[in-house]
């Protein structure tokens, strides 16, 4: 019986074979999300009457006999980030409250003409700056795994949902590892797809050489599947890769890695990483062991200052892409009271518009990339990338993949890490060097901490469009690790609805 | 004690600097597919990407680089082969991203000249203007203040935004310092905005019209003492709205630096504006503290890396150099300098050249247009060209040298056809203006005048010619100035035996 | 290193027009110090001889043709303006001309 437990791809088989129609899997999501988001609070809009029309569309258009996409008629989340005309767009801040684009962004747009129904968006850290969700102007998403703890940022809201099963499939963004981190965090599959592999166009920018739209779901297979419906070139994205998409789903079914050499991090090891962590990543090694491939060593020593320059780098693009909120054509204007001139009512929006965290990335993007201080700041950190991709160059010379851990620890409390900027910096190191290079990499749950019952990540990572490569070995150790214990991981969480 | 403007280039020395905007005329916007149409309803040319709404991305116009490339040929640049897109960032309201797209340190452009020449008191003389670089950026939208002008009254003041203009290809090109022009540096500035003008029409790039602001100039001007080998402190000047403010405007700062420095006042760094009216500069923004514009390469465009092919396909494109061709014109049609200049200074040359071009004697071409028509233009203040075109001038001029007109004849048939009364063969049938030819209707007004002036007659039959004259005047005014003076003369003669 | 001062801090969020509180002028001088302490090690690597990497592609002219397409209609366009006049958006006065 197909219900939100399923997967994607069992549910886009049983809407092929008309066991059940889009709308009352759309309305099973919908209860789902009237159930339990309000212990989550994934989402910060939900279309309902949007989503049902949708999934009456798609109905009818099956019910005609139309060739449909695979994905049509399933129901996902988007991150509030990217743009879809006429519903609430917001990136997690004030400043862009009630704002309603007069535009799709691509992805958005690929969605629907794909027949995807779409939910709602989803809460995130604002203007995805945060590795918690702490930082969205409208509350933070608890993680479905332990309400008191985070689901990890900035697409939290993305993945809490895909972990509660408010949605099959999710939208994130991943600058730092705003998507695999979160994924690892609930314990579901998260993807950063190569650099340019999918449009940025409708996309807030945060940092644009950084930023990539990727896939959640709960196994590699829908993941793949929601990559494929997303990915591709864009006339409208000067940055976007005019290539063919790797066949990322044909090497999620593939199940085999016999002869791959699997490159383990050596700078992204050792007492960094909590035990629990460390245990269960060691634990897949021996499964892929096992599976025929081969584990090399490979060292990336310039990772260590990868943190610095993203937190140079990142905050200074940011600084740039952010003028835009002046209050003058879109979004909160505070203080126009008419005794005030134009640069006055910009400021006092700004001031009010912005949090903490935000009003922190932009102040120091523009220190860093001010006259006198640019070449000791943005331009060593541009040099630092430069050595970090020459690191993933050489490690690719001896292995067809690379892993670590995608986070050092498993889900941390609210509130622990949310005054101590630099110790909430450190959840992305792991994570950072991979956007940097603008190569892909996937997170795949591999298990609990022995610790605390939490789930743990695997970071795979590929060479620039050679994302089908961690998709072939996610989908063989996941089938493994399903092998290994019986079920899937997310059956493991705790029960959120109410009864 | 003021001093005038020879008295201040006498004890001072100008250095002159440069910079002219130039509006492309592309159909579409720089980095989006808007139009560019002058003069359309506010806000109805702008899209996500030209409104800097949230999410949007820049793709580059070809065609702007191809102009831009021409123009940088036409100045004997070189070509950079590999250049960027950089952010200039500060805040205004008529600027949507609150940055400005442009090019920083790595223009597409460099090193050109352009040999100007001008008439000084010991005869022409040329002037080489290094051209430091020519680059690609984007116009700003348009602001209109309204409100009071004195007084805060609460709520009165305000500003409205037409972002239609925001985004329309912009080139920028620089000067190097220009020293040396002495007390010609005004003439200096202006022959070169005219020659680049000139260049730019011939290019067809843009409609280089400095009233609509297509065509736009900053001049800067500096002052030290003759013979110091010292550079002054420089301001700019905008708002220069045509040839001959650029003229005005430099020699009124040239003066009003020189009374200053006499003074013993330092000269402060600013952005002055031009006031038609006065010829003088007002004082605008304060440039005391340059603005840190933080500029960093465009993470959202990739390089423009023009290879040589493409270059040398453009090189075969330029037109002759519009100082070449006119110095080529002038010796086809073998007139001296005084002529060649009135030509060139009421901007006759391309009329004229067309003229004769459709087959209109050159002479006659070239006397019409500065004679008769330049005259009646004159007189209704338009300019030439806009009164007649240049197939009817060449075809009244082909009625001349046929004989079917004389020179009084088709003066008429011109004042017919620019009071609108329609073609000239249409003036010439409605108006009776044919030349009367015809001889035996002459030998009927001959006979008449003979008869009506026997004495005259009879003083001519013995030898008197020059009495012909009031006989050959009665048959003109009795044809109404449409015979042949000449034929007539030639007739009445023979007639009386003297031919 | 120097310390961060308000001062600078105030600099910084004028060229960022944001309307700081003293307060939180003194308190971003503090967070902007640490994290400028921790991020300076990027000197300690990117020496000269390293080409920076602005982008991690490789690509070069992109290019679209000099063709029209639709633009927003201007209600559109105005549709998230906090306030308009006259078909434009309407903007508090802006100083210093021009």
């Amino acid at each position: 019986m197909t219900s939100i437990n399923s997967t994607a791809a069992e549910m886009a088989s049983a809407l092929a074979a008309k066991e059940i129609s889009s709308v009352e899997l759309t309305q099973q999501h919908l209860d789902r999300i009237s159930a339990v988001d309000g212990k989550i609070h994934a989402f910060l809009h939900i279309d309902q009457e949007g989503a049902l029309a949708q999934a009456d569309a798609i109905d009818k258009k099956r019910a005609s006999g139309e060739k449909l996409s695979p994905l049509a008629g399933v129901p996902i989340a988007v991150k509030d980030i990217l743009a879809q005309k006429g519903i609430p767009t917001t990136a997690g801040s004030k400043i862009l409250e009630g704002w309603r684009p007069p535009y799709d962004s691509t992805v958005v747009a690929k969605l629907k003409a794909a027949g995807v129904v779409i939910l709602g968006k989803t809460n995130m850290d604002e203007f995805a700056m945060g590795s918690s969700t702490e930082n969205s102007a409208y509350g933070t998403t608890q993680n479905p795994w332990d309400l008191a703890r985070t689901p990890g940022g900035s697409s939290g809201g993305s993945a809490a949902a895909v972990a509660a099963f408010e949605a099959p499939l999710a939208i994130g963004t991943d600058t730092g590892g705003s998507i695999r981190q979160p994924a690892a965090l609930t314990g579901i599959v998260g993807v950063k797809p190569t650099y340019g592999g999918v449009s940025r166009y409708g996309v807030i920018a945060y940092s644009s050489s950084l930023d990539q739209v990727g896939p959640f779901a709960r196994t590699v297979l829908d993941t793949a599947l929601l990559h494929e419906a997303i990915a591709g070139h864009d006339e409208r994205d000067s940055t976007s890769i005019n290539a063919p998409v790797p066949q990322v789903v044909s090497a999620a079914k593939r199940l085999d890695v016999k002869g791959m050499k699997i490159g383990v991090i050596k700078e992204l090891s050792g007492s960094g990483f909590q035990a629990g962590v460390s245990a269960r990543i060691a634990e897949s090694l021996e499964l892929l062991v096992a599976a025929g491939a081969e584990i090399v060593e490979v060292s990336c020593p310039n990772f260590e200052y990868a943190l610095a320059a993203y937190y140079l780098i990142a905050p200074s693009e940011a600084s740039s892409n952010l003028a835009r909120f002046d209050s003058m054509r879109y979004g909160l204007r505070v203080g126009d009271d008419g005794s005030r001139g134009a640069e006055e009512v910009m400021s006092a929006t700004r001031e009010a518009g912005f949090g903490k965290e935000v009003k922190r990335r932009i102040i120091l993007g523009t220190y860093a990339l001010s006259s006198g201080y640019y070449d000791a700041y943005y331009g060593s950190a541009q040099k630092v990338r430069t050595l970090v991709k020459q690191d993933f160059d050489n490690a690719f010379t001896k292995a067809d993949v690379l892993v670590s851990p995608v986070t050092p620890t498993t889900a941390f409390k609210i509130g622990e890490k949310s005054n101590d900027p630099v110790a909430m910096y450190l959840s992305d190191i792991a994570t950072i060097p991979v956007n940097m290079a603008g190569i892909g990499g996937m997170s795949l749950p591999v298990g609990l901490a022995d610790e605390d019952g939490l789930p743990v990540g695997l970071q795979i990572m590929a060479p620039v469009m050679q994302d089908d490569r961690f998709y072939r070995v996610g989908g063989t150790l996941e089938a493994a690790l399903l092998s290994k214990w019986g079920k899937p991981i997310l059956s493991n969480a705790p029960d959120l609805a109410v009864k | 004690m003021s001093l005038d403007y020879a008295a201040a280039t006498q004890k001072y020395e100008p250095t002159l600097g440069l910079e002219v905007h130039v509006e492309l005329n592309t159909n579409s916007k720089m980095f989006c597919s808007c139009a560019t149409e002058f003069g359309a309803e506010p806000n109805t040319q702008t899209c996500p990407v030209c409104l800097g709404l949230p999410g949007a991305l820049p793709v580059v116009n070809g065609k702007a680089i191809e102009s831009t490339i021409l123009i940088g040929l036409a100045l004997n640049c070189r070509i950079a082969p590999y250049s960027r897109f950089a952010r200039k960032n500060y805040f205004y309201p008529d600027m949507p991203k609150n940055f400005q797209t442009s090019q920083y340190d790595e223009p597409i452009c460099v090193d050109g000249y352009l040999d100007v020449e001008i008439e000084t008191d010991e005869g022409p003389r040329v002037f080489r203007v290094d051209i430091e670089r020519v680059h690609m950026e984007e116009d700003t939208g348009k602001s209109l203040h309204v409100g009071g002008s004195t007084g805060r009254i609460h709520g009165a003041e305000y500003s409205l935004l037409d972002y239609n203009r925001a985004g329309i290809p912009l080139v920028e090109i620089v000067t190097r310092i220009i020293p040396g022009t002495g007390k010609y540096a005004p003439q200096v500035a202006r022959a070169y905005v005219t020659q680049l003008r000139d260049i730019l029409r011939s290019l067809g790039v843009s409609d280089v019209k400095m009233e609509q602001g297509s065509l736009r100039c900053d001049a800067n001007v500096s002052l030290a003492p003759i013979g110091s080998g010292l550079l002054g402190t420089r301001s700019e000047t905008k708002n220069v709205n045509s040839l001959r403010s650029v003229e005005r405007a430099l020699t009124g700062e040239i003066e009003r630096q020189a009374n200053r420095l006499e003074a013993g006042e330092r000269i402060i760094q600013e952005t002055r504006h031009f006031l038609e009216e006065s010829g003088l500069t007002r004082p605008g923004r304060s440039k005391e503290q340059a603005e840190d514009y933080r500029y960093f390469p465009e993470p959202d465009l990739v390089p423009v890396t023009p290879d040589a092919k493409w270059i040398e396909e453009l090189r075969a494109k330029l037109p002759e150099n519009p100082a070449d061709r006119r110095k080529r014109l002038q010796k086809e049609w073998n007139v001296p300098d005084s002529e060649m200049n009135s030509l060139i200074n009421a901007e006759l040359v391309d009329v004229v050249e067309e003229t004769i071009k459709l087959g209109a004697e050159p002479t006659r071409a070239r006397t019409w247009w500065l004679g008769e028509i330049s005259r009646l233009a004159n007189e209704k203040e338009v300019a030439p060209t806009s009164l007649i075109t240049t197939a009817f001038v060449a075809e009244i001029i082909a009625l001349i040298s046929s004989g079917d007109l004389t020179d009084k004849l088709a003066r008429q048939v011109v004042e017919g056809v620019v009071n609108g009364e329609g073609s000239p063969k249409a003036v010439i049938e409605k108006r009776g203006l044919k030349v009367v030819s015809d001889d035996s209707a002459l030998m009927v007004a001959i006979e008449a005048a003979i008869a009506a002036q026997p004495d005259t007659a009879e003083r001519i039959r013995g030898g008197n010619i020059p009495a012909a004259g009031a006989l050959i005047g009665a048959v003109m005014k009795a044809t109404g100035g449409q015979a042949d003076a000449a034929k007539v003369r030639e007739l009445l003669l023979k007639h009386l035996g003297q031919g | 290193m120097a310390a961060i001062s308000r001062d600078d801090v105030a600099h910084l969020a004028k060229l960022a027009r944001i309307e700081m509180t003293p307060a939180e002028l003194d308190h971003m001088a503090t967070e902007l110090e640490q994290i400028l302490g921790a991020v300076k090690r990027v000197q300690e690597v990117a020496t000269a001889d390293i080409a920076p990497t602005s982008h991690p592609l490789s690509m070069s002219n992109v290019f679209r043709d000099d063709v029209v397409k639709p633009s927003l209609t201007n209600s559109e366009a105005l549709s998230g303006a906090p306030a308009k006049a006259d078909e434009r958006f309407k903007v508090p006065q802006i100083l210093g001309e021009e």
